[in-house]
């Protein structure tokens, strides 16, 4: 479950806003978002995985009350853990599609 | 906004805050919809899809990575045969490996459209890479980047709540943006459902969003139903954590709670057993100490996922005993659903589903569709539908002013109910979860369980307390988890046998003259039939009774 947004890093970009699937952030781009809706998160830890500066800390554990603090995260590396294994940097996969896809049709 | 401010703000008369128009509108965004979405676009259409998330974050592999069957056209004909017939005898007489050649073949087609597209199989640069293995994140950032490109129509974090219909066909939809509250309405000249089956929110990996929205919408319609009996699927992940991927479990050596072995059990072949040790002594442990050479670096890389719980808390599991637990699955792995014949229409003019939604039993029968056949069936079924839903809104010239709309249950019936959708969903949830009631099903269990979701379906027909746009929301989605329920366990209780994935205690043994579909039909009386065989399923449409009679 989504734990939590390291505040340092941050930059406001509302990406996470966008990207969860089930809504679980709230704010407006250019402010740091809030954990709007815990409960609704399903630890996909895809807004991990979208976040360009890796802010943010999801949980392995579906129901866990957040307790760990900002600090100890950082210390821990596990900041970006499932974007590096995922072969993403910076919010994009870091092998793009081959080519720019064409139109599927002339329309 | 309450439900009666919704239902009498909407839409219908084109009253919506966003109304749009569209010559296909696909619900749903992951797998199957956004290739409906491409195959509907590469086919002429304008095409507008509306996902509940976000069209690259949403579905149920959104998180994890999958293969997918396909047979190439020149594959060898042993070869054909071997991925052809791969499930042909669990799937105990269900099957219709005509079909089945069809989909691995079209899935093929895809696979290969799909590269064109500029996916790459070696997107993570690892070992497993080859044709038909998707890396979900990746997959459908590539999926996104397309429809974009292609010019379809994204509605994010818009959920639809009914189908919209003029003169017997289904001619749109309406929901809600649930970023702002805002209502929208699409018109269209066909609409397709790939809103993916339930998990009954188990808790599952990626469930969380796919609650069944489709049984209702299509069932509105007049949708037929099969397969869900087979929905007896757990998947089986490191407690706490949602992973249920099952790429370990057949390499792991198996223990109760109390740590005794589990004899030779493993995995999913061990099922029963398992699932006995956890009702009897209360959990189950795993060791992964069984797989090939090298299982451990390849895990790695091809398993992010599982691996994130593993690695941040700290355990070894190919070294280092881990308590497992059971998630059901619902209809996600099995085969059950919404039936279509083979263009993927549902027998309702302008209404088609893919994917996960549909009845999939024509393809695996009593089996499991989980791991291959699914995903290729996604990728078919979104072409197939797509491409159908195109022709058929080219050929329909009306564009009426009103629409009307079909949602009813936990939308627009009864307004005075003051049902909450969390204590519904609880309840639901309660009939369902439980191994005792579901993987161990007894027609007295079923009959109990019947009971009490007709009386929460009654309930929830009497209407739910709104006040907010997310709180209509969940009130919809409270009532296709009952409907999906009830679906399940009428199902359940008229195959009077076991067979493949569905077990009666009572009836333990198959009976040949059930080797066929059981059909279903409404939502509010839930009329059941036999059909002949697979392939007859659809055309049977519209002649249902009540009687079963094999
Ligand atoms: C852990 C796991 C592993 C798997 N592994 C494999 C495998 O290796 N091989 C294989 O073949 N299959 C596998 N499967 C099955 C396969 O992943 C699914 O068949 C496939 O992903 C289904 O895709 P879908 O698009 O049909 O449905 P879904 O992924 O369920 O997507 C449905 C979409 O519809 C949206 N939606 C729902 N309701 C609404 C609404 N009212 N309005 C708008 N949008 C809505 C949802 O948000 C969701 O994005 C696996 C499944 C799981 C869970
Ligand atoms: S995506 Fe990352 S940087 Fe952007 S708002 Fe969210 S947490 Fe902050
Ligand atoms: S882990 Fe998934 S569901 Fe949870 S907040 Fe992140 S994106 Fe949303």
């Amino acid at each position: 479950m989504i734990e939590l947004i390291v505040a340092d890093r941050c930059t406001g970009c509302g990406k996470c806003i966008e990207v969860c699937p089930n809504d679980v952030f709230a704010g407006f781009e250019g402010d740091q978002p809030t954990i709007a809706r815990r409960g609704d998160c399903h630890t996909c830890f895809l807004c991990e995985l979208y976040c360009p500066v890796d802010a943010i800390y999801v949980s392995p554990l579906a129901d866990r009350e957040p307790g760990l603090t900002e600090a100890s995260i950082v210390a821990s590396g596990f900041l970006g853990h499932f974007a590096r294994a995922n072969g993403w940097r910076a919010g994009r996969p870091l092998r793009e599609p081959a080519r720019p896809a064409a139109p599927t049709n002339a329309a | 906004m309450t439900e009666a401010a919704f239902a009498s703000d909407l839409h219908t008369d084109g009253s919506a805050d966003l109304v749009l128009e569209a010559d296909v509108l696909v619900v749903g965004g992951s797998l199957a919809g956004c290739w409906t979405a491409l195959a509907a676009r590469a086919a002429g259409a304008k095409v507008v899809l509306v996902e509940k998330g976000w069209t690259g974050t949403a579905g149920v592999v959104a998180a994890a990575n999958v293969g997918g069957y396909s047979v190439a056209p020149d594959a060898a004909s042993a070869e054909r045969r071997r991925i052809v017939e791969a499930r042909h005898d669990a799937a105990e007489g269900l099957d219709d490996l005509v079909h089945v050649e069809r989909v691995y073949a079209e899935a093929h087609r895809a696979y290969a459209a799909l590269e064109a597209l500029g996916f790459r199989w070696d997107a993570r640069a690892n070992a497993g890479a080859r044709f038909g293995r998707f890396i979900g994140p990746y997959t459908l950032h590539v999926l996104r980047g397309a429809l974009e490109r292609a010019g379809v129509r994204l509605l994010d974090h818009a959920p639809a709540l009914e189908l919209l219909a003029h003169d017997g066909a289904v001619a749109g939809a309406a929901g809600i943006e649930r970023k702002t509250g805002r209502t929208w309405a699409v018109r269209a000249g066909a609409v397709v459902l790939a809103t993916g089956a339930t998990a009954f929110l188990s808790g599952a990996m990626g469930t969380h969003g796919v609650v069944g929205d489709g049984y209702l919408l299509a069932g509105e319609a007049g949708a037929t139903f099969s397969g869900l009996e087979f929905s007896t699927l757990y998947g089986f992940a490191p407690k706490g954590s949602p992973s249920t991927k099952g790429w370990w479990t057949n390499s792991a050596s198996w223990f109760d709670a109390a740590g005794r072995p589990l004899g030779a059990a493993s995995g999913r072949g061990g099922m029963a057993e398992i699932a006995r040790a956890v009702l009897e002594t209360g959990g189950i442990q795993a060791i992964i100490d069984r797989g090939p050479d090298g299982f451990e670096a390849f895990s790695r890389l091809n398993h992010p996922n599982t691996f994130q719980y593993f690695d941040r808390l700290g355990i070894d599991p190919f070294r280092q005993r881990f308590a497992v637990q059971m998630i059901y699955e619902g209809h996600i792995r099995a085969v059950g659903g919404v039936v279509v014949d083979d263009a993927c229409s549902t027998g309702i003019a302008g209404l088609y589903a893919a994917g996960d939604l549909t009845d999939r039993s024509r393809l695996t029968g009593a089996a499991m569709c989980g791991a291959g056949p699914a995903v290729a069936w996604c990728f078919a079924s979104g072409e197939w539908a797509g491409r159908a839903a195109a022709q058929h809104a080219r050929a329909r010239t009306d564009r009426p002013a009103r629409l009307e709309a079909l949602g009813r249950v936990g939308l627009r019936f009864g307004t005075g109910g003051r049902n909450r959708p969390d204590e519904v969903r609880t309840a639901v949830r309660s009939e369902i979860l439980p191994l005792e009631k579901t993987y161990f099903k007894t027609t007295t269990s079923l009959e109990r369980s019947r009971t009490t979701l007709d009386s929460l379906w009654d309930r929830s027909a009497a209407g739910f307390r709104t006040q907010t746009a997310d709180d209509v929301l969940k009130a919809r989605e409270a009532a296709a988890l009952v409907a999906a329920a009830r679906l399940q366990t009428v199902a359940s209780l008229v195959r009077k046998e076991s067979r493949g994935l569905h077990r009666l205690e009572d009836h333990p043994v198959s009976e040949g003259r059930m080797a066929r579909p059981v059909l279903l039909s409404g939502l509010d009386t839930i009329a059941s039939d036999w059909s002949r065989e697979p392939r007859m399923a659809v055309q049977n449409f519209g002649t249902l009774s009540n009687a079963p009679h094999p």
